[in-house]
C-alpha cells in the first residue's frame, strides 16, 4: 500500500502560469525519493502541494493508510527558518509548543532530537551564534521532533558549502535508515540525488511534468567513497541524460 | 575608556563652551538687558533660586507625560494588534488614526479640555493623542513582517490564531514596537506641554508650560530660560530612559542591538 498517490495532479497559478500539470505519482513507505528538474519545473510546488501549504487546482492526492496529522509531516525549508529570538532547544520545541505539549515533557524528546543531528548540548545557543551548517541540523531537528512518517526537504542544503553538504548527505541517509522514514527530496543536483535516492523523479519544465522515474540501487554501500566509483558515474549520467532529454521536449 | 568615547564625551563639552561663552560675551559686550536676554551665567543663578519652585512644576508636567506614555504605549499596542487581524480592519480605520495625528493637537485641545471635566484627564487625552501614534504605526507594521518562511512554518503545524500572535507576530514586532515606545517618548512631553499651555491653569498643580507663559508675562526671562533648560533636560531624560529599557528588552536576538560598544 503506498503511503500517497497523486492522480491527475495539477496546479495553475492565478496569473495562468501552469506550474504543474497531470502528476500521476505513488510513493511507497520507506521510499527515499528525490524530485530533480531544472528551475520552474514545479518540483517545489509539488512539495508544498502535498504538505498542504497550498491547495491544488486540479487532480486529487490520496493517503491510502489515512490522512496526515500535523505531526506525520516534516518540513525542511531551503532556508533554516529558525525563530531568531529563541534558543535552538525551542527552536526545536516549537511544533511540540504548537501542538500543546508542555516543556517540561517534552524536553526528553528535544535533546533527543538534536543529539539525532550532532547537537546534543548545544541547545542554548541562539541561531545567530550557529553556523549555516548547523543552523540547517536544527531545522532538520524541528523537523524530525514530531516522530513524522514523512520528511519532505526543499532544496535544504543548496546554500551550504561541499563539505558541509557532503557531512549532512550522510546524516540524512543514516537519519532515513534509523527512523525508517519515508523522504521526498528536492534538489537540483544530480549527484544528490544519485548519493541518496532509492528513486528519482525526473522533471521537466513549462509545464511542469514527470519526465522519467529511475529507480536507484549500488551493489556498494553508500559511503563516500561510492562518489567516484564508476557505478556512480554511471547512474548519474543516466539521469542527466533524463534531464538532458526533458529539458530539449519543452 | 577608548579615544573614541572620549570624543564622544569630550567634543559636545567643547561645542557647549565655546556656545555659551560666546552668549555670555555677546550679553556683557552689547550690554542687553536681562528682559530681553539674559546671559548663561545669570540663567544658571536663577535655575540655582528658582529651581525648586520649578521642580515642582516640572513633577506635575512629568506625571502627566509619563502617565500618557504609558497609555500611548498600551493601547497603542492594543490597537495595532486589533488592526492587525484582518486587512479590513486596518483599511477601514487607519485612515482616521491618520486624521487624529495629522490635526495639531493645539487646534483639539480646546474641545478636550471643555468635554473632559477634569484638568488632568484633559491634559492626558491631549498628550496621549500627540504620543499613541508611532507606536501604532510601528507595531502594526512589524506585526505585518513576519517571514514567510515561519509562515509557512507555522501554517504546517496548524497553529492557531492566537499562537500565531504569541509566538510569531509579536515577537516580530518588538523591535518596531520599541522604536515606536522612543518617539512616543519625546511626543508625550511636546502634547503634555502644548495642552498645558492651552489648559493654563494656576496653582500649585501647575505644570511648567504655565510657569513659562507666567514668566514670559512678568518678563522674567531669566526663570523662562531656567524652565526651559529643566524641560529639555526632562526630554533628554526620558530618551535616554526609553533607551536604555529599549536595550534590555531586545538585547540578545536583534541585530539592531547586536555589536552596539
Amino acid at each position: 500500500m503506498s503511503l500517497l498517490q497523486l492522480q491527475n495532479f495539477g496546479k495553475v497559478y492565478p496569473n495562468g502560469t501552469r506550474a504543474l500539470d497531470a502528476i500521476d505519482l505513488a510513493v511507497q513507505p520507506g521510499e527515499f525519493l528525490s524530485l530533480v528538474g531544472p528551475s520552474g519545473c514545479g518540483k517545489s510546488t509539488l512539495l508544498r502541494l502535498i504538505s498542504g501549504l497550498a491547495d491544488p487546482s486540479a487532480g486529487r492526492i490520496d493517503w491510502p493508510a489515512g490522512a496526515p496529522q500535523a505531526s506525520d509531516i516534516g518540513f525542511v525549508f531551503q532556508d533554516a527558518t529558525l525563530l531568531p529570538w529563541a534558543s535552538i532547544a525551542d527552536n526545536v520545541y516549537l511544533p511540540l509548543k504548537l501542538a500543546g505539549v508542555a516543556r517540561a515533557p517534552a524536553s526528553a524528546r528535544i535533546e533527543e532530537a538534536l543529539a539525532m543531528v550532532g547537537l546534543a548540548g548545544l541547545g542554548h545557543l541562539l541561531p545567530r551564534e550557529a553556523s549555516g551548517g548547523m543552523r540547517m541540523r536544527v531545522s532538520i531537528a524541528r523537523a524530525l521532533v514530531t516522530e513524522p512518517k514523512l520528511l519532505l526537504l526543499d532544496e535544504p542544503f543548496a546554500a551550504l558549502d561541499e563539505i558541509t553538504r557532503f557531512k549532512l548527505n550522510d546524516d540524512l541517509l543514516r537519519l532515513w535508515r534509523e527512523r525508517q522514514l519515508t523522504v521526498l527530496f528536492v534538489t537540483h543536483s544530480v549527484f544528490e540525488s544519485a548519493y541518496l535516492s532509492s528513486r528519482i523523479v525526473v522533471m521537466a519544465a513549462r509545464p511542469g511534468r514527470i519526465a522519467a522515474d529511475l529507480p536507484i540501487a549500488f551493489d556498494g554501500p553508500r559511503t563516500p567513497e561510492l562518489r567516484t566509483s564508476a557505478e556512480f558515474a554511471a547512474v548519474c549520467r543516466r539521469v542527466s541524460g533524463h534531464l538532458a532529454d526533458g529539458m530539449a521536449a519543452s | 575608556m577608548t579615544k573614541d568615547r572620549l570624543i564622544d564625551i569630550a567634543a559636545p563639552i567643547v561645542v557647549a563652551i565655546l556656545f555659551l561663552g560666546g552668549w555670555e560675551w555677546i550679553v556683557r559686550a552689547n550690554a542687553i538687558p536681562p528682559y530681553i536676554l539674559p546671559g548663561p551665567w545669570l540663567v544658571a543663578q536663577t535655575l540655582w533660586t528658582d529651581g525648586p519652585s520649578l521642580l515642582q512644576s516640572l513633577l506635575v508636567t512629568l506625571r502627566t507625560t509619563i502617565a500618557a506614555l504609558v497609555a500611548a504605549t498600551g493601547l497603542g499596542l492594543a490597537l495595532a494588534i486589533a488592526l492587525a487581524q484582518s486587512r479590513l480592519v486596518e483599511r477601514s480605520f487607519y485612515p482616521y488614526l491618520v486624521v487624529l495625528q495629522v490635526t495639531p493637537i493645539v487646534s483639539i485641545a480646546p474641545l478636550i479640555i471643555i468635554w473632559a471635566n477634569d484638568v488632568f484627564l484633559s491634559l492626558l487625552i491631549c498628550a496621549w493623542i500627540a504620543a499613541f501614534f508611532p507606536v501604532v504605526a510601528n507595531t502594526t507594521l512589524g506585526l505585518n513582517s513576519t517571514d514567510p518562511g515561519l509562515n509557512d512554518l507555522f501554517r504546517l503545524y496548524r497553529a492557531s490564531r492566537w499562537q500565531r500572535l504569541i509566538h510569531l507576530r509579536l515577537p516580530t514586532a518588538l523591535p518596531y514596537f520599541m522604536a515606536g515606545v522612543r518617539i512616543s517618548g519625546g511626543l508625550s512631553l511636546i502634547g503634555t506641554v502644548v495642552a498645558e499651555f492651552v489648559a493654563g491653569s494656576g496653582g500649585a498643580d501647575s505644570g511648567l508650560a504655565f510657569r513659562i507663559l507666567e514668566a514670559g508675562y512678568r518678563l522674567q526671562i531669566p526663570r523662562l530660560f531656567a524652565a526651559l533648560i529643566l524641560l529639555s533636560l526632562a526630554g533628554v531624560a526620558i530618551h535616554l530612559v526609553l533607551g536604555v529599557i529599549s536595550r534590555r528588552v531586545l538585547r540578545g536576538w536583534h541585530e539592531s542591538e547586536l555589536g552596539a560598544r
